[in-house]
């Protein structure tokens, strides 16, 4: 499929442009030809390697390109016209963005692991830079002038006499329809005018002025509002309810049973909440107690069966005998993604054909487990992607595209709305899960690592849909579907055991991954993954080396790390934090540092932090950080720092105030009160994140690079206010308190 | 039926009288900007101004309403014509994925209009009942000084549509 030159009859038929195909092409790539196995286009060109599935040009010279992947708040559409525009060499205005649908766009799987820049991205950059090559050897061909004689701008081709060609005028029947080569002719990164610069994210106008943005402002015509009624915890059977008063009131019009899914369906959306209400008050459930020790969740994990893989050995005999051995226990509990709108969804039934808008991160994974749940071929359906509240990993977004389609089928015709109530956003969601980590490592004689050993447990980090039995529909209706037997993330992204393995060099290094297929609740992927929580257990234990070594952790992790730009990420924001060996903070007051490299192949980023303890009351407050981040080539560095911003804002959230609570029955934790996240009295008086820009080098992403290091800066500055290593997350106040009072 | 004042316009509304403002917002009069988040009034992000005070309209019922002036982010500019707040916003490129963001500035607006030189401890104290999960917040307040800065210039017309490079914060080498 991925010859170098690939012409088919119906573009060489099409006309001048696809011959030019092959004239541009033989000369530039002859020398792929004799290469066996050819090597695949960059990015997820490697997947869906046809030019015309990632851009159009028209004849009136409008452009469009297309995205698999979904715009979840992190700017990411911005980002890809700005690519999209660069490599075409034509204004940013000029270039109109698609983004995932199955009737339009690439499969490009989900929108997940801070991939889009760097699969996506990639694909578009590459893409857009042999299109424009296309054209300007068509416009050659027209004007009977080299190649090399012409330039670009402004979406033509110009002769060197000032002639011009637009590129709609160049463009012929399927000049497109080819193949991508394995290399491109990119633009020098020193002549970018559209890459690299702060452009204004072309969303934010509508957000800020009660433009229709997000799922949640659908509205079709005829459409009805649907709301579910969920079970009272994990696997309650529904007895019964009585329908007959519920049917009766204004406005209902329809109750949906099928096993243990209910819902109610009404024309108005307060009329719909109310009858549900009034069913969820009448429905009669068996529940089963069957949840987990809370208090005992560390070692309700451990004490599950597990697979155990040695993930990463490394051995040195001849390193020095260990001066000291210290070891260290780390937890992390189930935390939530919690958007703060509830999870929404559209869909009809029409024509035996099932259309759902849904906020999913992978339309092409949702409408496969939709066709699966309705028992229809998956051509029959069709999932388009539409913003809705940031979904941080899976939250709610496929289940509720799940009940929609389930509701919209006993309505033929009518399209359904959907939106959870907040209470079935935080009990429903899949959680972060849970996870444990033991830490042993040892200092020799000259105060440097000599021995590390790192073991982690935890479930997988990803149930997300592709079969319907991860939809909470598909498994409460009569004939369910079970959820999917659950499989740890392969390495070297990995799922509980992202980030479990060293950067840093040590001569001795053992990794443990004891994945753990029992899930004693609801999970699935939450930001970074693993990596949260193997981050600040290992950046946390490296300031207790450090401390055990009497040196500076700043100096410390100098000192065992070869990557360059890592090092340089390091002394960035110590740099700009204005750290200096052996300084201390004013009184109740710490400093801490941390550092990751995402997934160890993705971003860079190195956190400063300053955090204050209020000895009285355990209260502790980040005060500011300063973040340095390489994500290779930038391409909207305001973007790139808005998300590094967030990052440590939310990954501070869920290290200082949160966790998923439950009995033995249910969920506990189903609101604002009961799961309480950052509000602005904690909000920092100041964060700086440092861009390292990296001109022509690949796009790295940027999403969850901060969610791990900022979790350990701040327990580390923690640790440096109070004199006490806090290990087990979240670092309540009440932890600190009693930390401090020991 | 009842007459609502919203955006300077009077509406008949057929609705419950117990329905919350918010889905009379929505659903009869179609207006996006406010925000069903939680139902509760524990999050902000359905926040509207009534008589010059911001109300969380998820738990504020039609009949309490006769007779009040609603303002709602959509009283305040368009896209076209964008009112200080909104130049704001933009300019300080506030939202990620900006669910709560119509909430953050009907609350803030409410706060300058009553006092148009906030200090950054008033405008979190105001803030603080609004939640967002993006950790935008540093955006916002900036955005917030922003707005009252130029809510007090004689002339606050938009600059429309673009913005200088200038006025993005954070530091790009």
């Amino acid at each position: 499929m991925n010859g170098p030159v690939s012409l088919n009859r119906r573009s060489v038929l099409a006309g001048g442009g696809a011959l030019i195909v092959s004239f541009s092409l033989r000369g530039a790539f002859a020398q792929d030809q004799s290469a066996p196995p050819a090597p695949k286009p960059p990015g997820s060109l490697a997947q869906t390697p046809f030019l015309d599935s990632w851009l159009r040009i028209d004849a009136d010279g409008a452009i469009t390109a297309f995205t698999g992947k979904a715009e979840l708040g992190q700017g990411f559409k911005t980002a890809f016209q700005q690519i999209a525009a660069e490599e075409l060499d034509v204004p940013f205005e000029s270039v109109n963005v698609v983004t995932a649908d199955t009737s339009r766009t690439a499969n490009e799987g989900y929108t997940s692991g801070s991939n889009s820049m760097k699969n996506s991205g990639t694909a578009v950059q590459n893409a857009a830079a042999q299109v424009r090559e296309l054209l300007v050897a068509q416009a050659a061909r027209r004007l009977d002038l080299p190649v090399e004689a012409l330039k670009t701008g402004g979406g033509a081709v110009i002769a060197p006499d000032g002639r011009r060609l637009g590129y709609g005028e160049l463009v012929a029947g399927e000049m497109f329809h080819v193949q991508a080569q394995p290399k491109s002719r990119l633009k020098d990164p020193a002549t970018y005018q559209v890459m690299g610069r702060p452009v204004p994210r072309v969303d934010i106008p509508a957000k800020v002025t009660g433009g229709a943005a997000y799922i949640q402002d659908m509205r079709l015509s005829g459409m009805v509002h649907a709301r579910v009624v969920r079970p009272p915890g994990y696997g309650a059977e529904l007895i019964g309810y009585d329908a007959a008063a519920i049917e009766k009131m204004p406005g209902v019009v329809r109750i949906v049973r099928d096993g243990n899914f209910l819902a109610v369906v009404a024309g108005k959306e307060y009329q719909a909440v109310k009858a549900m209400v009034a069913l969820a008050a009448a429905a009669k459930w068996r529940e089963t107690a069957r949840l987990p020790k809370q208090d005992d969740l560390p070692g309700v994990l451990t004490g599950l069966p597990s697979e155990d893989t040695t993930i990463y050995q490394q051995s040195d005999p001849s390193a020095v005998v260990a001066a000291l051995t210290i070891e260290a226990t780390f937890t992390r509990p189930y935390q939530a993604h919690g958007s703060i709108g509830p999870s929404c969804a559209v869909a009809q039934w029409l024509d035996d054909r099932m259309t759902v808008w849904s906020h999913t991160q992978g339309v092409y994974p949702d409408r496969a487990g939709i066709a699966e749940m309705l028992r229809v071929p998956p051509a029959s359906v069709r999932l388009i992607h539409v913003e809705g509240s940031g979904c941080y990993g899976h939250n709610g977004a496929d289940d509720a595209a799940a009940d929609a389609a389930l509701i919209a089928r006993a309505l033929p015709g009518v399209p359904v709305r959907l939106q959870w109530m907040r209470e079935q956003e935080h009990a429903w969601e899949p959680f972060g899960p849970a996870m444990v980590t033991r830490l042993k490592a040892s200092l020799d004689g000259d105060g440097a690592i000599s021995d590390w050993n790192f073991e982690v447990w935890s479930n997988t980090h990803s149930m997300r849909p592709g079969g319907a039995g991860a939809m909470l529909a598909a498994q409460h209706i009569a004939q369910p579907f079970a959820p999917p037997a659950p499989k740890p993330l392969p390495l070297p992204d990995g799922g509980g055991d992202r980030n479990a393995i060293p950067i840093y060099k040590f001569p001795n290094a053992k990794v443990v991954h004891h994945f753990i297929p029992a899930m004693p609740l609801r999970i699935s992927a939450l930001r970074a993954l693993g990596a949260y929580h193997n981050v600040f257990s290992a950046e946390s234990f490296m300031d207790e080396l450090a401390a055990a070594a009497g040196a500076d952790p700043v100096e410390f992790r100098l000192k065992h790390l070869d990557d360059r730009r890592g090092r340089d990420a390091i002394e960035k924001a110590a740099q700009a934090f204005g750290w200096r060996k052996g300084q201390k903070a004013p009184p109740g007051r710490g400093y801490g540092f941390a550092f990751a490299r995402y997934k160890n192949h993705a971003a860079y980023c190195a956190i400063a932090s300053e955090v204050e303890v209020n000895r009285q009351t355990g209260r502790a407050r980040l005060i500011r950080a300063v973040a340095a981040v390489d994500s290779g080539q930038v391409v909207n560095p305001d973007g790139l720092v808005n998300q590094i911003e967030g990052a440590i804002l939310q990954s501070m959230s869920w290290t200082l105030y949160e966790s998923v609570t439950f009995d033995d029955t249910r969920i506990t934790s189903i609101d604002w009160q009961t799961y309480p996240i950052l509000r602005f009295d904690a909000v920092p008086e100041k964060v700086d994140v440092h861009i390292i820009n990296r001109p022509g080098q690949p796009f790295l992403g940027s999403g969850e690079t901060g969610q791990g290091p900022a979790a350990a800066s701040i327990a580390n500055a923690i640790a440096s206010a109070t004199g006490k290593r806090l290990r087990d997350l979240p670092l309540t106040r009440k932890r600190i308190k009693d930390a401090i009072d020991a | 039926m009842m007459t609502l004042k919203v955006n300077g316009q009077d509406h008949q509304v057929d609705a419950d009288p117990d329905t919350p403002l918010l889905y009379v917002l929505r659903d009869d009069l179609k207006l996006n900007a406010a925000k069903f988040g939680c139902g509760l009034g524990q999050c902000g992000s359905c926040t509207v101004i009534v008589d010059g005070k911001a109300v969380l309209s998820c738990v504020t019922p039609l009949l309490l309403l006769e007779g009040k002036k609603v303002t709602t982010l959509e009283g305040l500019g368009s896209i076209e014509a964008p009112a200080p707040i909104q130049r704001a916003f933009i300019e300080e490129q506030a939202a990620q994925c900006g669910y709560c963001i119509a909430g953050m500035m009907m609350r803030a607006q409410a706060l300058l209009q009553r006092n148009p030189k906030p200090t950054d401890e008033q405008i979190r104290a105001e803030l603080e009942i609004n939640l967002c999960r993006c950790g935008t917040h540093m955006r916002i307040l900036r955005a917030v000084h922003r707005a009252g800065r130029l809510m007090q210039t004689a002339d606050a017309s938009p600059a429309k549509g673009s913005i200088q490079e200038g006025s993005i914060q954070g530091s790009m080498p």
